[in-house]
């Protein structure tokens, strides 16, 4: 819920350079994007965009979006400054994207599952009922094809503008994983910066395996409401990655880079197959355009496209 | 209605109150002096205490949604403990999480209401300033959410079915309650709850304070109380973010939707249990009668579904709340 003060833009879309938020090195986009947005002075993991991240785990052209036109409703009328349903249609076309989950089948390394991957930069990650939906889908189709669930989390937690229908989010998510649980169906949470609030305190803590990139915040709380609910300073470190690692609360850290390798790794574990050795985790520009080596031929032209709209951009 | 005047235990949002209580206050002098002398003043006092009851209906029917979240934490609203003590005939109070520690803020034993044996898990507030920071206001840690696990895995194996009472401003934000996992504690009670085999039954009698309430919440039936409140954020915490300021709770309450109307319509609670005239803090003996029927009612349904059932249509009661457009 406390989204909002991530949402600040930091860095000027289009800009050559720009700051890191941790030690305010000046990074050069370009080198910086080629990084998966990861400093290459301090190693800090910028929030990824979800297509980004998408290109970064799947093996390319494997992954298959569902759900993609599920839209909020607004159901409370919720009216703070700007009405919910204009803000809804304002971040929709800011954004490309309908809610701040994008969902689907997919490979890594060969391994096939199911893919949850939230986007930070639709009001800051909120879960609401279509982030809700989205999980709750995945997992029952996972359940029924016995795919093994892969789900990244990064989020402020729930969406006010949803109240209580946002809150019961949480239950429908855990229900939903209780039941893939049950049917002896892996699961894997990547918490990425940040992942607090009903995200945290639902279907990213439980899932069979819980991983996260290196400094991320993690937590129930926020920082600041800790910090003004106890009146005194916060330890150095509190609520990041290794801190959680440290108090026994995850499993792994793992840094972006070998992200996929990992994933693979594990996925091999939970389901008895062995991930196709060929794929090396590569920039994703160059990805974007390397010939595909996997089993299963890639439909050249999403590739491509993109790789036109992020020159577009960059231009 | 007591014959004590209301202690004026008016905060903000309590204003409403006011102009009751000096009239519950008027009645009770004219009592004392008709008590004393052998003034005819018995008329006088049944008209008082007719316009007292018109007008406490008046009000209490046209309270704003903030003026509810205040009255859901009136100070003499009954309490989880409350209803130990007025519902039950017999409670066996059961301690401890078995890894870390005891949790005060969230109560839990075994119950005996009218024949009926259950589990009960409280939420508990206190009533003194020394139980209140004993019970750190209802804001549990999360060992408090893994005692009531703990104790819901025992009923389900000693086949009691559950009551949940749901009072909490929301599940504490400490740096003890981070470092234990206070999120992966309530996100394991969410879904744990979903595998009970035994019926579950969820009141909020009070505060539905986001995701301290849903870690004990997730049941085949919920009831909210008429005046309580159930919110993804508090009032306050949805000001400071959405509109930069703590002093616009009034207009977050209202638009959070939170009220056991809007839950009610919203499709989140399967029942509103109505309060005694003017809240539950004026007749805690009548609002305890009210959720104990309801609760009897739930629980002799429930117990005529096989287990199966109850576990598919628990999910899928859950499974159905917020349909975004395009499925």
């Amino acid at each position: 819920m406390a989204w909002t003060r991530f949402g600040k833009k930091k860095d000027m879309p289009g800009g050559l350079w720009i700051k890191c938020e941790s030690c305010g090195a000046m990074l050069f986009r370009k080198e910086f994007e080629q990084k998966h947005r990861v400093c290459g002075t301090c190693g800090y993991h910028f929030t990824l965009p979800a297509r980004d991240r998408i290109a970064l785990t799947a093996d390319p052209g494997t992954f298959e979006e569902m759900w993609k036109d599920l839209t909020a409703r607004d159901v409370l009328e919720f009216n703070d400054r700007v009405p919910y349903a204009e803000k809804l249609v304002s971040t929709k076309a800011k954004t490309g994207e309908s809610d701040a989950m994008v969902t689907g089948t997919a490979q890594v390394k060969g391994i096939p599952c199911a893919l949850g991957v939230m986007n930070f930069q639709f009001l800051g990650g909120s879960m609401g009922m279509v982030v809700g939906e989205k999980i709750a889908l995945l997992c029952e189709m996972a359940t029924e094809r016995k795919l093994p669930v892969v789900l990244f989390a990064c989020s402020g937690g729930a969406r006010m503008h949803e109240g209580a229908v946002s809150l019961m989010q949480m239950a429908k998510t855990c229900g939903a994983l209780q039941r893939l649980h049950q049917a002896g169906v892996a699961s894997i949470s990547v918490m990425t910066h940040p992942t607090t609030g009903g995200v945290t305190a639902s279907f990213a803590s439980v899932c069979d395996m819980l991983i996260a990139e290196p400094g991320a915040l993690i937590g129930f709380a926020g920082p600041r409401v800790i910090a003004t609910t106890i009146k005194k300073e916060l330890p150095k470190g509190f609520q990041r990655s290794e801190f959680l690692l440290e108090k026994g609360q995850i499993d792994r850290i793992v840094a972006r880079s070998a992200m996929r390798d990992e994933l693979a790794r594990l996925l091999a574990y939970a389901t008895g197959r062995d991930a196709v050795a060929a794929f090396k985790p590569v920039p994703v520009a160059a990805e974007l355009e390397a010939v595909a080596v996997p089993a299963v031929e890639p439909p050249a032209e999403k590739p491509r496209k993109k790789a036109k709209v992020r020159k577009a951009e960059e231009a | 209605m007591t014959d004590q005047p209301a202690k004026t235990t008016v905060q903000d949002g309590l204003a409403f109150e006011r102009p009751l209580s000096d009239l519950q206050q008027k009645i009770a002098e004219l009592r004392k002096l008709n008590a004393g002398s052998h003034l005819e003043l018995a008329g006088e006092i049944e008209l008082l205490e007719e316009r007292l009851r018109r007008q406490t209906a008046e009000v209490y029917a046209h309270l704003s949604p903030w003026e509810r979240v205040n009255v859901a934490r009136h100070a003499e609203r009954p309490l989880t403990s409350d209803y130990v003590q007025l519902m039950l005939d017999d409670f066996v109070e059961l301690h401890g999480d078995r890894v870390f520690g005891e949790d005060r803020a969230i109560l839990t034993g075994l119950a005996t209401m009218a024949g009926r044996r259950f589990l009960l898990v409280g939420h508990r507030k206190g009533k003194t300033v020394k139980d209140r920071l004993a019970c750190n206001f209802g804001c549990a840690h999360p060992e408090g959410y893994r005692k009531a696990m703990q104790k819901m895995r025992l009923a389900e194996k000693w086949k009691l079915p559950i009551v949940t009472f749901i009072n909490t401003p929301g599940a504490y934000p400490g740096i003890g309650a981070e470092e234990r996992g206070q999120a992966s504690a309530i996100a394991r009670n969410i879904l744990e709850m979903f595998d009970l085999k035994v019926p579950v039954v969820c009141i909020v009698i009070g505060e539905g304070g986001s995701g301290g309430a849903l870690g004990i919440g997730v049941g085949d039936r919920v009831g909210m109380l008429e005046n309580s409140y159930y919110s993804v954020i508090s009032p306050e915490g949805c000001a400071a973010i959405l509109w930069k300021s703590g002093d616009k709770a009034p207009e977050a309450a209202d638009a959070l939707k939170l009220t056991s109307k809007d839950l009610l319509r919203l499709g989140l609670v399967d029942k509103v249990i109505e309060e005694p005239l003017g809240g539950a803090h004026r007749d805690p003996k009548g609002a305890v009668e009210r959720v104990k029927a309801q609760i009897g009612t739930w629980l002799g349904e429930l117990a005529e579904l096989p287990v199966e059932r109850l576990l598919e249509q628990r999910y899928q009661k859950f499974r159905r709340m917020g349909t975004p457009n395009g499925l």
